[in-house]
């Protein structure tokens, strides 16, 4: 990993908000998210599906569209808010600075076209004036860069698998070498076999370039081995980020335990515990903590005031009431144990 | 070429031939099933009508006698019929006689191609390009008012929206005139005011059938447009900063053209009705016309001459558009 010496951040996302507008109201999908990242440092973002996790990656690059709307906040890149560019900026700014590997790389890709004009469609909209050669060999470095063969720049989407698809679109998000890449579940619809290499890949294009990533994904086990700092999701709230062993080895929010918990262990083979219950609708939260109707831990104050992101340990802020009087998560309360099940020693 | 695409051709070519073959044997058969003698009949009908008075019947009957063979084996019958095809004798008219089915449709033919293929790329091309701007998160209001009027387009049948352009542009304002194909007096020629006189005439049929197809394929455009641009390959366009015209051609009009052109192949029989019924009320001297006026004198070989024709022009233009398929689409290419 290369850590640059200059602490100052290099991406800053400050009070986020992204309503997509129905007909109950608007949902708050991204839900006054703060965090920020420094040059070549790995972020992942957990949580379950419909957390807002792929909303959050499509506006930090201000792709958010209708009936989605970025509802407020600051998106710092290297000190400038790409939700306040011009049109113009902004087109430059993608890519060049901020790439995205979308979820759903696998239809990521024009149908119509072959991957090589996919790839130089990008490079020349940032690089007017290269020439054809000069082109044609960065298409084939890219390639081999993300471990594949030069001669599949002359083949049309339908032509590759889709582990092939997905290095495409990598090698495409890292053609300008942006100092920012947010991948959003690179690996899902793959197997577990071309899952690690992907990821290896990934590791290794960011080791190279430096750049700092946000890495999206449900798969804590595939997270913690990639990210230096795991940020935890849940109905659009960031409620818990830290560096990736204190999140797993002690975890402070009580979501993100349940979360850990759900890991299948490799030596205790222990039943998939899952988390009970169901995420709130984000057109009607309920009142205090989004996640008192689900955690064993709730009390009076969960029900009736929000948590806010607080400092709980070195580098680890949560959103939780249990915090600052607790230093760690407490056992739990004996109710919901019995109520939780044996699964637990 | 791959081994695909070539196999992919070969398919295509024989459903061409099948087609032919079909229609081909369908004319022979249809007027050998009715009772009698077809010739007789339709002369018999004709004298009745007072339509062919001034046409020699005995000898009008003796060319088809010999043409023919009416008494020959129906086989042989057959195998004449595809000989006399390919000599391109599709007999001769029984109101002009001797005037042969071949000349006739030969003289109509460029007219109706030529109308017919003209008026129906602009609607194509406009309607096409309108809907994908429609489509378009930037369309303006302006823009956006094309919408009601592409639908009551659609809606008004084609007769009425060429008797509205007639009575407007050629009884009440006389800028076109309001038949034919060139003025009767003019002797043609291969010159600016021939070639005038021949466009001043086209432009309110061509405009007939452009308005009448255009919110077609304005309205099918947008609505394949509007699916596209919710595809992840526009999301990961725009994230790699292409300029938005690159990615409305490219990867958005370019995609969504692939469903047009295959409704266009589905949509070409009522494209040439249609055209038929424009030409009528046009009186302009295409196929359409040829076979409306063949129909009403019952002159039975030129009706089942222009129906063949018909037919194998519908399926060298699906044949057409299943060549151009292939070059648009690269899955169907492989
Ligand atoms: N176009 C839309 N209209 C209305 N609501 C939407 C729309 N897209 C997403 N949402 C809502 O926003 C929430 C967040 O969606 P998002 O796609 O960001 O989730 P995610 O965390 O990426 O989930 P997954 O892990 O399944 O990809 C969901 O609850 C979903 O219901
Ligand atoms: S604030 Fe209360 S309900 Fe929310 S996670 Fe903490 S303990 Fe649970
Ligand atoms: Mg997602």
């Amino acid at each position: 990993m290369t850590v640059t010496d200059t602490d100052k951040p290099i991406l800053v996302v400050e009070g986020l908000n992204v309503h997509y507008d129905t007909g109950k109201g608007p949902a708050k999908a991204v839900n006054d998210v703060s965090f920020s990242l420094k040059a070549g440092e790995r972020l992942g973002l957990i949580g379950e599906s419909g957390s807002g996790k792929t909303t959050m990656a499509t506006a930090l690059m201000r792709l958010t569209r209708a009936p989605g709307r970025i509802a407020g906040g600051k998106v710092l890149l290297d000190g400038q808010d790409i939700l306040k560019m011009s049109p113009r900026e902004l087109r430059e700014t993608r890519l060049r600075d901020i790439a995205l590997i979308p979820q759903g790389a696998m239809s990521s890709l024009n149908p119509v076209m072959k991957l090589d004009e996919q790839m130089i469609d990008a490079i020349v909209a940032h690089k007017p004036g290269m020439s054809r050669a000069a082109l044609d060999a960065r298409v084939a470095e890219l390639l081999r860069s993300v471990g594949l063969d030069p001669s599949v720049a002359k083949r049309y989407p339908h032509e590759l698998s889709g582990g092939m698809k997905q290095r495409a679109a990598m090698a495409i998000a890292t053609s300008l070498s942006p100092k920012v890449i947010v991948a959003d579940e690179p690996t899902s619809a793959l197997d577990v076999v071309v899952q690690r290499q992907v990821m290896q890949t990934l590791g290794r294009l960011q080791d190279g370039l430096g750049a700092a990533v946000v890495l999206i994904g449900h798969d804590m086990g595939l997270i913690a081995q990639f990210a230096d700092i795991v940020g935890v999701m849940y109905a659009g709230k960031l409620v818990d980020i830290g560096p990736v062993r204190q999140m797993i080895e002690t975890p402070r929010h009580p979501y993100t335990k349940l979360l850990v918990e759900s890991l299948p262990g490799i030596e205790v083979k222990q039943a998939l515990t899952g988390i009970p219950g169901l995420p709130p609708p984000l057109v009607d939260l309920p009142p205090g903590c989004s996640f008192n109707p689900r955690c064993p831990f709730a009390f009076e104050r969960c029900r009736t005031e929000t948590p806010l992101l607080q400092d709980v340990a070195p580098g680890q802020q949560a959103a939780c009431h249990l915090y600052p009087e607790h230093q760690v998560l407490p056992p739990l309360p004996a109710m919901a144990q019995s109520h939780n099940g044996e699964a637990r020693p | 070429m791959s081994r695909e695409l070539a196999r992919y051709l070969a398919t295509r070519f024989g459903q061409l031939l099948l087609i032919v073959f079909v229609a081909v044997s369908i004319n022979f058969i249809i007027p050998r099933l009715l009772p009698g003698d077809p010739v007789q009949t339709a002369l018999a009908r004709l004298q009745a009508t007072g339509g062919a008075q001034n046409v020699d019947i005995q000898a009008v009957s003796a060319a088809y006698r010999a043409k023919y063979g009416l008494d020959a084996p129906i086989l042989e019958q057959y195998i004449n019929y595809w000989f006399d095809l390919f000599r391109l004798d599709l007999g001769v008219s029984f109101a002009n006689f001797p005037e042969k089915v071949s000349t006739m449709i030969g003289n109509a033919l460029p007219w109706s191609v030529t109308l017919l293929a003209v008026a129906t790329l602009i609607a194509f091309a406009t309607g096409s390009l309108l809907g994908a701007r429609l489509a378009w998160p930037t369309a303006g209001r302006g823009i956006k008012a094309f919408v009601p009027l592409m639908m009551i387009l659609t809606s008004i049948p084609f007769y009425l929206l060429a008797i509205i352009l007639i009575y407007f542009f050629a009884v009440v304002l006389k800028w076109f005139p309001p038949a034919g194909g060139v003025d009767t007096t003019r002797i043609m020629r291969l010159d600016w005011a021939t070639t005038e006189d021949i466009l001043r005439h086209a432009f309110l049929p061509c405009l007939a059938i452009v308005l009448g197809n255009v919110g077609f394929w304005a309205l099918g455009m947008r609505s394949q447009m509007v699916s596209v641009l919710g595809e992840d390959y526009i999301t990961f366009a725009e994230a790699k900063g292409l300029p938005p015209r690159r990615i409305f051609v490219w990867y958005g009009m370019r995609n969504a053209l692939l469903a047009q052109v295959t409704a266009l192949a589905l949509s070409l029989g009522s494209v040439v009705s249609g055209a038929v019924l424009v030409e009528v009320i046009f009186n302009y001297p295409g196929l359409g016309s040829l076979l409306y006026v063949a129909i009403r004198g019952q002159d039975y070989f030129v009706i089942q001459g222009v129906v063949l024709m018909l037919i194998v022009s519908l399926a060298v233009l699906l044949f057409l558009v299943d060549l151009i398929y292939p070059l648009l689409d690269p899955r169907i290419r492989r």
